[in-house]
């Protein structure tokens, strides 16, 4: 407690961490997952903390708060205006949060409860820190929604959660965040879980939150994109040390360390490595048509009264054999509804859809199981996607003694070739799933997609729950081992660059439409639908010059 | 840290680590160790005496003379017959040894069944689903809001007509308290199945072409079943309960078959208004201990699969400066 009497703001730093070290408890012993970490965040700055996940840069968030899990002990200082917050006691603690720091999480349909009006959270929160009237404290509600942009925060005041968006709800969460105007707001991923469109405006709000409340902000992320666009200075982790600190551009235009380096170069950049580079019609149109839509729908039935939800609107699309199809979307756009039609897991409400010449609509498991034999799958979550308590090896196998019938000896030496494609020593074969990696899973998974040798590879937003760097080894090899076997792949992602890197064909869907459909490199450069467009520009890329002029350009516009 | 520099780790932990009671007990600490430990103990001892029975036990179960003549009645604890003699002259502490081997016969033959059986229908009604899936949700909740010991009675009547022999009896307990169970096996593993069936790695079995019984019992059924050996000892104890119960009731086992203990304690009710303690209070501690041990082990193993109730050795404070 000694620590409180210290000054610490003689520099204007609102938040200031000295050699902050946290270390867990678990059954494996103890993991130190911060060590000796420390920097300051001065009022109205954006300081951006970037690093791959198991970093430590949410548990350093986590400590500002105090909102460390039991097992969790911290050592160092975390000073927010002067208190040390790992020497607080609960009472202190409490006073604290929201009135000196508050926090904005990454899940927004999460952290609101369901059962009470936002109007009631958010007054709950004012109420705890100060002692006025139900009234007053509404107006004040009232005041905050209409600061981030909620329309007729009147009325909206006592909504329920459920009846506001996403992205809405997030600015409810920073509404919350901002009504007792802390000095500090700790944004968790704030927009890991939105729409590119949505991100946006959310980055756009919290620009405006610093710059109109002189709030020092902490940003953490693995989106570079998101770093380029908001954040005036980054500091990079890696294993729980801060690799490199530095202004926003300066990391940019020259990353000193060699992880910052390589992290950077990791990531996809929209308009850059294109598959389609130099493309001017589209390829392999003379080869056997694999996959053939037709007015495709695809209903969801609603409850009882309601009417179902239509994933997927007349959408008509063509995928011929050796061809990558980029299908790209925000979420409840209806890609990954078509992508599991084609595999048969979701059945179709009218249209034509053709598989390998099979006519889905009259779909029976028993007729097109022989057809699966021609049919990867690559699933978006690698950790989930493989049964726990079997070996990687016989999770591989699995195809080969369905279709072809092998003895598992047999099927051993088709196994070990399968897990060299894919870089994997053979040696991991006897491993189970949680033993690998979420990088070494994926590859894992895409050997067991290409057991059989398929014409056709579906991969659903196969990265999208790997790290930059991994990421970026994963698309690699699965470029590579397009080339080299000749599979057709539809290839599903909400991330245009890296749709862009793999595909020679984009199809874009809005609320299951398809919109536009074309070469790559033409539509990312040159998009026509004004969907298409709205999407394009409101990406971040990760550079914060050019990130500022496609800023300036998306307001404008 | 999902970068791909990695050191070649054992794959396997050896088998005996990773087998359900013990793997608990070596991540266990505190007083959820002490509460494990305790159970363990407990059950440890039970099953012992069930096995050695015939080298524990002086006199057998039915047994009321030896050489030196017949036992006496009502023999208070000390000398030769150390936790007394019954009414009907039969020794005490032979009687609650010998009781322990029916208690385990009845335990298992009923956990087997009822595990077997409910498991299988659990699997198969949450995978299938539709009508069937209906049929059997709504026969298991029509036989949960039965009083278990008034079926239980039922069975026992139907098995035997209340009259038993040793296997008689043993069949008629366990399959009257198979009857009970075998719903909350099914329950529990139609939950999991249902849950399970939405998962990925079914999801991705369904694509590569396996057929519906290769993924229900390579896939499902291996991951439906983590659950099952807490259910077991919890039910391991109900089990008992019921048994003795029966056997309170007068529906148990005759006592030149086997020895029960619910069926002693039933005996022992008129001795107690007259002062004769130790024919009821051996056979009641007995079934006390049991159940006690069961339970523990069961409420522990239930705790530490949880890793949000497990409780850890806290990190060692270095430097003392702060913690969280």
């Amino acid at each position: 407690m000694k620590t409180n009497n210290v000054d610490t703001r003689v520099d204007g730093a609102v938040l200031s961490i000295k050699d902050l070290e946290v270390t867990f408890t678990t059954d494996a012993g103890e993991v130190a997952a911060v060590r000796g970490v420390g920097f300051d965040v001065a009022a109205g700055e954006v300081v951006a903390v970037v690093g791959e996940s198991g970093s430590g840069k949410s548990v350093t968030a986590r400590t500002i708060l105090g909102l460390l899990a039991d097992t969790a002990v911290a050592r160092g200082a975390v000073l927010l205006k002067g208190k040390n917050m790992l020497t607080l006691g609960p009472a202190q603690l409490r006073a604290a949060r929201g009135e000196d720091v508050s926090m904005v999480f990454q899940e927004p349909s999460t952290a609101l409860n369901p059962v009470y009006t936002v109007g009631w959270q958010i007054i709950e929160g004012i109420r705890a820190h100060t002692k006025i009237s139900k009234k007053e404290a509404k107006a004040r509600a009232i005041e905050v929604l209409r600061k981030v942009g909620i329309p007729e925060p009147e009325v909206r005041v006592n909504y329920y959660p459920h009846q506001f968006s996403g992205g809405q709800k997030q600015r409810v969460i920073i509404a919350a965040a901002l009504a007792l105007n802390p000095s500090l707001i700790v944004a968790d991923e704030p927009t890991t879980a939105l729409d590119v469109t949505v991100q946006a405006e959310i980055l756009e709000l919290l620009r405006a939150v610093r710059d109109d409340f002189n709030t020092g902000i902490v940003l953490i992320t693995h989106n570079m994109g998101v770093v380029a666009d908001l954040a005036d200075r980054v500091v990079v982790m890696y294993q729980g040390k801060i690799v490199e600190s530095a202004p926003s551009v300066e990391l940019f235009a020259n990353p000193r360390e060699d992880y910052t380096k390589a992290l950077l170069a990791a990531v996809p950049h929209l308009g850059r490595h294109s598959a389609s580079a130099g493309m001017s019609e589209r390829s392999g149109q003379d080869k056997e048509v694999l996959v053939e839509a037709k007015d495709l729908s695809i209903v969801y039935p609603g409850r009882l009264g309601s009417p179902g939800f239509r994933a997927v609107d007349e959408v008509s699309l063509k995928i011929c054999a050796g061809e990558v199809y980029g299908l790209v979307g925000e979420s409840g756009s209806g890609k990954t509804t078509i992508g599991r039609a084609i595999a048969g897991l979701n059945k179709i409400s009218s249209g034509s859809l053709k598989v390998l010449g099979y006519e889905m609509l009259d779909y029976k498991e028993r007729s097109f199981k022989k057809l699966r034999q021609d049919i990867g799958f690559v699933f978006q979550d690698p950790a989930a996607s493989f049964n726990p308590q079997l070996s990687i090896g016989e999770c591989v196998a699995e195809p080969l003694l369905v279709h072809r019938g092998l003895d598992p000896r047999a099927a051993r030496t088709r196994v070990n070739e399968l897990l060299e494609a894919v870089q994997l020593p053979a040696a991991f074969a006897q491993r189970f799933p949680h033993e690998l990696s979420g990088g070494q899973r994926q590859r894992a998974s895409l050997a067991r997609a290409l057991a059989l040798d398929p014409k056709l590879l579906i991969a659903d937003e196969p990265t999208s729950a790997l790290d930059v760097s991994v990421q970026a080894k994963v698309l690699e090899l699965f470029k590579e081992l397009q080339a080299e076997l000749g599979f057709a792949a539809l290839f599903i992602s909400h991330d245009l660059a890296v749709v862009d890197m793999l595909s020679t064909w984009v199809g874009v869907l809005y609320r299951g439409k398809l919109v536009e459909e074309g070469i790559g490199s033409q539509v990312m450069g040159n998009p026509e639908h004004p969907y298409t467009k709205r999407l394009i520009a409101s990406l971040p890329v990760p550079d914060p010059v050019e990130q500022a002029a496609r800023r300036a350009a998306f307001l404008k516009a | 840290m999902s970068t791909t520099t990695h050191v070649s780790v054992p794959s396997k932990r050896s088998l005996i680590y990773r087998l359900p009671v013990i793997s608990h007990l070596r991540m266990s600490a505190g007083l959820q160790r002490g509460m494990l430990v305790v159970g363990l103990v407990l059950t440890v001892a039970f099953l012992l005496t069930a096995a050695l029975a015939p080298l524990i036990a002086p006199f057998g179960f039915s047994q009321m003379a030896d050489a030196d003549g017949d036992f006496p009645t009502q023999a208070a604890p000390g000398g030769k017959f150390i936790w007394g003699t019954t009414v009907g002259g039969f020794d005490v502490f032979s009687r609650t040894i010998w009781g322990a081997q029916t208690a385990v016969a009845v335990i298992v033959v009923a956990v087997l069944f009822s595990i077997f059986i409910g498991v299988f229908l659990g699997l198969v009604s949450g995978y299938i689903g539709g009508w069937l899936d209906r049929v059997l949700v709504v026969l298991a909740d029509a036989v949960y809001a039965f009083p278990s010991l008034l079926l239980a009675i039922v069975m026992s009547i139907v098995i035997s007509g209340g009259q038993s022999s040793l296997w008689g009896g043993i069949m008629a307990a366990a399959i009257s308290i198979t009857v009970v169970f075998i719903p909350q096996y099914f329950r529990v593993i139609r939950a999991e199945t249902v849950r399970l069936k939405a998962e990925p790695f079914v999801e991705s079995a369904k694509v590569i072409g396996a057929s519906t019984w290769r993924i229900m019992f390579k896939h499902v059924f291996r991951n439906a079943t983590r659950t099952l050996p807490l259910i077991f000892t919890l039910n391991a104890s109900e089990a008992l309960l019921t048994l003795a119960g029966l056997g309170f009731l007068g529906f148990g086992i005759e006592p030149t078959k086997a020895s029960e203990w619910g069926f002693d304690l039933n005996r022992a009710l008129s001795d107690a208004t007259s002062g004769v303690w130790w024919t009821g209070v051996f056979p009641g501690v007995a079934i006390v201990l049991t159940v006690l041990g069961l339970t523990l082990v069961g409420e522990s193993m239930n705790d530490l699969a949880d890793p949000r109730l497990r409780t850890r050795r806290k990190a060692k404070r270095r430097g003392g400066k702060a913690a969280a």
